[in-house]
């Protein structure tokens, strides 16, 4: 008979798992409702393999999980996705995390949104809209988004949100092909009545990654960009809140991914997997908890893919003896997954990474390639179950 | 240093702005798009109050009152604490 001996390494851990300092309670849920889109962007933020509707969560999961998010602590969800409106139940979500006190931001893509359906969202009590724009102008939307008339629709759902007094977001995604619009995404943003746009640089998981050479913007162009972002601080203080997502290709230091990883955020996938961010799933060998099985304070606390980064024990001696461990929590694990096929390693955007220069050559690299054609974002098999 | 607002006006948070207060915590919290603010004891005391109800002479009144200090000086910092969360889009001040 095989008498189970736990090994040393095994009561270490154990150990180690019983003094694990409770982890703080998360502020932010981001809520992936469907991957269903009706646009293409081909740095979609979604995993390459998309969940197909007929294992979205239920509704009676979803009110569920927003109950158990509120109960941990939770005080914003962002309704996202794909397209979260293509959910004929948001307006059922959105009540109910009214009524347990959550907060509530759209993410919207803002095309197939009729006024009649935003006038019922905002009913429901939605707090926030953000609308992203793949462009500033019509040509540059359809060019990225791989939908001709897509800007007329935007700009129709932007009108819309502003007479029924929400607040709205602008969020522009930006990469080589659009960065120069920097200066026309803040006039859109104030012209539509915007009181806060993200500059977010395109960030390489995913179907970005797949697009890099297209995506990729030149060491030029990305501190041009900072320059207009800087001076538009200053000039638009008071009107138009910027907030920047940098790109860290060309960066010293790595940015802070999520504020550290299960510190401060939770993402729930369309069939309901919780991760720790929304490219966790780049990373082989992590073990998801999904909220059928489990509620979200338990994966929050327990799931080993919560744990796997928390805090600072994890990392690299570089990081460990680095006196900004606590300020960039050694940078992006999906990232050091990418480049240096180890997701523990050191962000290689950080200058003292042994792989920075490495790095640092891709991206001259896929800047300089000239590659104008993307791989749009798509189901990858075709839809049988729709 | 002069009031940049009437006594007369009612303030109100903006659509899109909340108070609650936040159990797991033990805290006040003022939400707004992707910001969680944590005001201060006085901030949250204010606060209670701007409910597009009361004007501003009446919150004043009231914590002049409820904390005996002089009304001058409760005046001037409802004034410019309203003024920060005017020019940050978060409080609508009407009339
Ligand atoms: S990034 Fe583009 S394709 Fe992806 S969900 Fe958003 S709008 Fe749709
Ligand atoms: S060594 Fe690690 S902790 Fe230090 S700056 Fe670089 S990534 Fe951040």
């Amino acid at each position: 008979m095989n008498v189970a001996t736990p090994s040393l390494a095994d009561l270490a851990g154990q150990a180690k798992a019983l003094v694990r300092p409770k982890p703080p309670a998360p502020y932010g849920m981001l809520a992936e409702l469907t991957h269903r889109c009706p646009l293409q962007c081909p740095y979609c933020s979604n995993p390459v393999e998309l969940d197909r509707r007929n294992v979205e969560l239920d509704t009676a999961t979803w009110l569920r999980v927003f109950e158990e998010a509120a109960k941990l602590g939770v005080l914003q969800v962002h309704l996202s996705g794909g397209e979260p409106t293509a959910r004929r139940d948001l307006e059922a979500m959105i009540r109910h995390c009214v009524e347990v006190g959550l907060y509530t931001n759209l993410i919207t893509a803002g095309v197939g949104v009729t006024a009649e359906r935003l006038q019922s969202l905002a009913d429901a009590g939605v707090d926030h809209v953000q609308l992203s724009f793949q462009g500033a102008d019509a040509a540059m939307t359809a060019h990225v988004s791989n939908m001709k008339d897509a800007f007329e629709r935007k700009l129709a759902v932007a009108r819309e949100v502003r007479r029924l007094g929400l607040p709205l977001t602008v969020n522009a995604v930006v990469h080589r092909a659009n960065i120069h619009q920097i200066p026309d995404f803040l006039e859109l943003a104030q012209r539509l009545g915007a009181r806060r746009i993200e500059i977010a640089h395109a960030q390489y998981y995913g179907w970005a990654l797949r697009n890099r050479a297209a995506l990729m913007p030149t060491r030029e162009q990305v501190f041009k960009a900072l320059e207009i972002v800087d001076e538009a601080r200053v000039r638009l203080d008071g009107i138009l809140t910027i907030d920047a997502v940098v790109p860290d290709y060309y960066a010293k230091y790595p940015k802070p991914c999520m504020n550290g990883w299960g510190r401060q955020s939770l993402n729930v996938t369309p069939s309901g997997k919780v991760l720790p961010c929304h490219a966790a799933e780049t990373i082989p060998g992590l073990d998801f908890w999904n909220v059928a099985e489990h509620s979200l304070s338990e994966i929050w606390l327990d799931s080993p893919a919560f744990n796997a980064f928390r805090g600072t024990d994890w990392m690299p001696e570089l990081c460990q003896s680095c006196e900004r461990k606590e300020k960039d929590w050694g940078g992006c694990r999906c990232q050091a997954m990418a480049i240096a096929g180890d997701a523990s390693a050191t962000d290689p955007a950080c200058h003292k990474s042994p792989l920075h220069a490495h790095l640092l050559a891709l991206a001259e690299e896929d800047a300089a390639a000239g590659v104008d054609q993307y791989d749009y974002r798509r189901f990858t098999v075709p839809e049988t179950s729709q | 240093m002069g009031q940049h607002f009437a006594p007369t006006g009612t303030p109100k948070l903006a659509r899109g702005v909340r108070l609650r207060h936040d159990e797991a915590r033990g805290q006040w919290v003022l939400l707004a798009p992707e910001r969680v603010l944590n005001p201060d004891p006085v901030a949250v005391e204010i606060l209670r109050r701007v409910d597009g109800e009361r004007s501003i002479a009446g919150i004043v009144d009231e914590l002049a009152q409820a904390f005996t200090v002089e009304r001058e000086r409760v005046e001037a910092d409802v004034d410019d604490f309203l003024k920060g969360l005017v020019d940050k889009g978060m409080v609508e001040v009407s009339g």
